[in-house]
């Protein structure tokens, strides 16, 4: 128990997905504009990156480990991730039609979001187990969510500002997400 | 370096050609085959199993709306305002972007037939430019109209009732239509939609929507008695009522010491704009 608790502290704070290892900037940058979306884009991710990981963990220990194709990973996670954000817009669509207005067109976008892979193949690196590869998805999206929201809110602000024409846009949002992640190093401590 | 490198690489390069097999090369094709294969099939029972019943009318309608997700008919985007025509509970015009050809085939989808509005535009009542009207003094806050609003003397312009030109009607604009010229909002008549965003950001409710054939505008807002105005805006409504004696269709009224035009009856005759002494009324061709 003490051990999960563990990785989700040091996958949401520590490893921050987006603020130390840089995966997932394009809907970090893309849509964080808006507290209210950056919010809805973290609820899509924290969905699909725990089943994700779950899923990923299993195909990977049951079909490539026995098979001696470990080597296949990142090819079978892609596609196995494409096709559960497929599936997943599908069932949503059918049986929670709030939900699937909620996510909106972020649910796609997720299966070009590279945390989701990087996640997957870091469980497979750490050789985590199935529960604890599910826990680091749970951890990792709940980091990322923490990020966008927390940039969503700064960006707010920033739009009050008076930004140097030539640091207008992306520039100083990079540069707030290096002051960001700066702060997030503190956490290195822990 | 480079033997180091060579070191290294070489062995590995030898194990993977010890290493290559036929046999390897066809399981691993199979599994990444027998992923894909099973993946389609399976999204493709899931479509049909998970398949909603969606309205094709509101796809068709959809597809003929802009697309700019302006909410300026009030529904939460196109998508929204599409659901809402194809279930009759919008009518086929409530897009105030969309041209008369796009409502006209919205019409069709939907076998009615559409009442046709009349087009409105935007236009910004005050006309006090910078050198019409003095500043109390220097602010330095946040470069933002509803927040300047909240400073003393709403705004740092002699009239409180003026445009105080931060933008906040720029920055709302999804059609790039409306500017700061010379410290007032302007809207540009051609690229204006007519979709109202503007409206509601102005804290002092200066923009109105207006016929885009109305030529004949007030082009300001302050209520305050004639002197006061005077003191504060050389370009301002005094409220003298000389334009309600010129009017010959009594389309022009002065309430509140601010003098209105009633669209419906103005013709764009110009006889007020002639009497007017502060030269507030003006014919606009906004662009």
């Amino acid at each position: 128990m003490k051990e999960l608790i563990m990785i989700i502290i040091g996958s949401a704070l520590v490893n921050n997905v987006v603020l130390s290892q840089f995966l997932g900037l394009c809907p970090f940058l893309g849509v964080s504009k808006k507290t209210n979306t950056a919010a809805g884009m973290g609820a899509a991710v924290i969905f699909v990156i725990t089943v994700a990981s779950a899923l990923c963990s299993l195909i990977y220990s049951k079909l490539l480990v026995p098979l001696d194709m470990g080597y296949l990973q990142t090819i079978v996670f892609i596609l196995v991730i494409a096709c559960l954000v497929q599936f997943v817009e599908l069932i949503l669509k059918k049986y929670s039609r709030p939900l699937y207005s909620a996510l909106g067109v972020y649910l796609p976008l997720i299966t070009t979001n590279c945390a989701v892979l990087g996640v997957a193949l870091i469980n497979v690196t750490e050789d985590y187990g199935l529960v604890k590869s599910t826990i680091n998805g749970f951890g990792t999206a709940a980091g990322f969510t923490i990020a966008i929201i927390i940039m969503a809110g700064i960006r707010e602000r920033i739009e009050y500002n008076d930004v140097t024409k030539s640091f207008q846009g992306s520039p100083i949002v990079l540069i707030t997400a290096g002051l960001m992640a700066m702060a997030f190093f503190g956490f290195a401590g822990l | 370096m480079l033997n180091m490198m060579q070191d290294s690489f070489l062995p590995d390069m030898l194990r993977v050609a010890a290493a290559f097999s036929f046999q390897g090369v066809m399981v691993a094709t199979a599994i990444v085959a027998g992923v894909g294969l099973f993946i389609g099939l399976f999204l493709g029972f899931a479509a049909k199993t998970f398949a909603v019943q969606q309205d094709e009318r509101e796809v068709k309608v959809r597809e003929l709306l802009p697309g700019a997700n302006c909410g300026g008919c009030g529904y939460p985007g196109c998508d929204g305002l599409a659901a809402a025509i194809a279930k009759g509970e919008a009518p086929a015009n409530a897009c105030p972007v969309a041209n008369k050809e796009a409502h006209a085939q919205i019409a069709e989808v939907m076998g009615t037939s559409v009442e046709e509005s009349e087009k409105m535009v935007a236009f910004v009542k005050c006309v006090g430019t910078c050198d019409k009207t003095e500043v109390k003094y220097e602010y330095y806050g946040v470069q933002d109209c509803n927040k300047a609003a909240v400073a003393p003397g709403k705004g740092n312009k002699k009239c409180s009732y003026g445009c105080m030109g931060y933008g906040s009607c720029v920055r709302v604009c999804a059609f790039d239509a409306i500017h700061i010229v010379d410290g007032i909002a302007v809207v540009d008549k051609e690229k204006c939609t007519g979709c109202s965003s503007c409206t509601a950001q102005c804290p002092n409710k200066l923009i109105e929507m207006v016929p885009d054939r109305a030529k004949t505008l007030v082009g300001c807002s302050s209520l305050d008695k004639g002197k006061d105005v005077k003191a504060a805006c050389s370009a301002g409504c005094i409220g003298c009522k000389l334009c309600v004696k010129a009017c010959e269709f009594d389309a022009i009224h002065v309430d509140n010491n601010l003098a209105y035009i009633d669209y419906s009856k103005c013709t764009n005759c110009g006889k007020c704009v002639a009497v007017c002494p502060v030269k507030v009324i003006q014919v606009k061709a906004i662009s």
